[in-house]
């Protein structure tokens, strides 16, 4: 079918979702900020795939009268405000901790630590 | 456009606007959020009474017909988790108030109302989104307002605990969005009961990874091992009011998320056996964690992702009796933590923490206190004329009856997590409850005789005790609430009812 996305767009969906995740499994809170982003982006683009004639314009019509589902799009503008929104609201939170720590790295689990030192229950000390 | 249907996600909205503004008069600010919970509980009793019989109410917004329009629809599962919702959101929220009042709490009036309105306009939307796109946007307006939430009175711990929980919750938004999109690519509509039909023509190993991806966005936010490791770690560190309010409602949301998808959904692919194994081992995994905390908060937390189990078993179990005893298990617990988050929020201010290591001899120095968490503890652990045991029997029941190994294997695990929740109720019970008081706690109680009981003071004891009382009542109505669970569990099986009413228009 005319209009139909490309391949490049599909492999470009699995690049952001792979580099996103791998992103966000760092230390620095930023690069998961930037995790996020990407994943957000792939989510995106994925809904723009769902449409077989995406190249076309919504609402006026190719030249055979063909249009572009205008549905994805608003889906799609819709998931854009909401990880926009919670994306600014992860730097100030990362800016928060930054100021408070003075780094942004996620530390160890204190409590972890402490229940895996734990030779023998507390009690019978 | 059936109005009643819109009240639960309009009124507090509504009240979120009014609200807002009112920054210099919290009196008012506070009846406006009273009063907009209240007309919140009596739609939802409503929508309970119409329910009853098994119907299904639809509205279509806009008056676009079924596919196109965006649906509203409820049937009896949605009234009654809308009903139990605005209860406990309305007794937290007096909590709230009175602990405002005495001031006792370093949160900011005039940013909690509004927020905490718009999150019960999430919650609301959630359950009564007839589409899956509505269904992500409930989550996200429910989600946005948590982010914000845990954040009130921000200290260091707060701040890197709810920069995990927002990662957390968007990488499983940005998941779902996923789903939608594919689920939208595959049949070419976003409406539950639409998708509901065409997915019928699907190709089967494509629609148990659809299945099987919603398990995992739900799965995230419900906490089911192995995705829980979040939930300890940010809602022990939120204020008392927050952490209640989440442990009981936020984790349901999404369990009730996994029940609509995969009975209207996915009911022709058999996940059972996936989910089955995912119940035993939350149950098993959650309480053993919550053996080994110090902070009577943590322990909650662990206690509550290994609850989550039982309801997974219920929907695992398959029959319309394992349906309608997680149903009633999901009512029982969403009020169960309710309260005991609370009474550990009245521990709080009374020794000025939780952590076991520093409280002894609670049970001399207030009584009252130790009555308000016995009661809804030894419901947690399912002890007889409780509603826990209530629910529990209702499950392990209908796991009998359905019969196989995998079944019998998760009675087994329910019943053991059983015995260890009892364990570890104990643990808080001989070393928090029992014993000498220390001396500061000596001090804590004579420094409260002499001031008094303030307004504000029995406001948060008298809200907290309201939560317990709904805890017992539930297990004196256990019968009627058995019934309207059936009634659910039919329906949401019977799968006809929703998909009918919500394309024919139903009798609205």
């Amino acid at each position: 079918m005319s209009g139909a996305p490309s391949l490049l767009l599909v492999l470009a969906v699995g690049v952001l979702y792979s580099c996103g995740f791998y992103l966000m499994l760092q230390r620095s809170l930023m690069r998961a900020v930037f995790g996020i982003l990407l994943l957000g982006h792939a989510a995106n683009v994925s809904l723009m795939l769902t449409d077989r004639a995406i190249t076309l314009p919504p609402l006026l019509g190719g030249p055979e009268g063909v249009l572009s589902d205008p549905l994805p799009q608003a889906m799609a503008l819709t998931a854009i405000v909401i990880t926009f929104g919670v994306t600014t609201f992860l730097l100030a939170l990362a800016y928060r901790v930054w100021l408070g720590d003075g780094n942004d790295e996620v530390p160890d689990d204190l409590e972890d630590r402490r229940i895996g030192r734990l030779q023998e229950p507390e009690d019978s000390a | 456009m059936n109005l009643l249907l819109a009240v639960p996600f309009l009124v507090p909205l509504l009240g979120a606007a009014l609200t807002l503004p009112m920054r210099r008069a919290p009196r008012t600010q506070q009846v406006v959020s009273a009063l907009t919970l209240a007309i919140v509980v009596a739609a939802a009793a409503a929508l309970v009474r119409r329910t009853a019989d098994g119907d299904v109410i639809t509205s279509q917004a806009g008056g676009w017909p079924a596919p196109l329009g965006i649906t509203i629809a409820v049937d009896p599962l949605s009234a009654l988790l809308l009903l139990v919702s605005s209860v406990v959101l309305l007794v937290v929220l007096l909590y709230a108030i009175g602990q405002d009042i005495a001031g006792l709490s370093r949160a900011m009036p005039m940013v909690f109302h509004p927020i905490y309105l718009v999150l019960t306009a999430g919650v609301c939307l959630s359950f009564i989104a007839g589409d899956l796109f509505n269904l992500f946007v409930g989550f996200e307006i429910m989600l946005t307002a948590s982010y914000a939430l845990i954040t009130q009175a921000p200290t260091r711990a707060r701040v890197r605990a709810s920069m995990i929980y927002t990662m957390v919750s968007l990488t499983s938004s940005i998941l779902f969005l996923t789903g939608i999109a594919l689920v939208y690519a595959l049949t070419g509509t976003v409406n539950l009961a639409d998708i509901a039909v065409k997915l019928g023509d699907a190709p089967p190993p494509l629609r148990m990874v659809l299945a099987l991806l919603f398990l995992v966005v739900f799965g995230i936010k419900a906490a089911i091992v192995p995705m829980h490791f979040w939930l300890p770690d940010s809602y022990p560190v939120a204020i008392t009011r927050i952490s209640a309010i989440f442990a009981a409602l936020l984790t349901k949301v999404a369990v009730y998320a996994i029940i609509r998808t995969q009975t209207l959904l996915f009911s022709r692919d058999d996940v059972s056996g996936v989910l089955l194994w995912m119940a035993i081992a939350t149950m098993i995994v959650g309480i053993l964690g919550a053996l080994v905390q110090d902070d009577i908060n943590r322990i909650m937390s662990f206690a509550l992702v290994s609850h989550i189990g039982f309801m997974l078993f219920g929907l695992g179990v398959g029959t319309v009796a394992g349906l309608a005893g997680a149903i009633v298990y999901l009512v029982h617990h969403i009020v169960v933590q309710a309260s005991l988050f609370l009474v550990n929020g009245l521990i709080r201010q009374f020794v000025g923490h939780t952590s076991l290591r520093a409280i002894r001899g609670l049970m001399a120095v207030s009584p009252v206190l130790a009555l308000l968490f016995f009661l809804p503890a030894m419901s947690l652990a399912g002890l007889p004329p409780m509603s826990g045991f209530v629910a529990k029997a209702a499950l392990f029941t209908a796991g009998a009856d359905a019969g196989g190994w995998l079944l019998y294997t998760g009675i087994a695990a329910g019943v053991a997590t059983s015995l260890l929740t009892l364990m570890a109720i104990f643990r808080i019970w001989v070393r928090g409850f029992w014993g000498e008081p220390l001396e500061d706690m000596i001090e804590a109680r004579d420094q409260l005789r002499s001031q008094g009981m303030s307004g504000g003071r029995l406001l948060m004891t008298s809200s907290t005790a309201a939560m317990v009382a709904i805890g017992l009542a539930l297990a004196a109505a256990a019968g009627p609430l058995t019934d309207f669970a059936f009634t659910a569990a039919e329906d949401l099986l019977g799968g006809g009812a929703y998909i009918e009413s919500v394309l024919t228009g139903g009798e609205s």
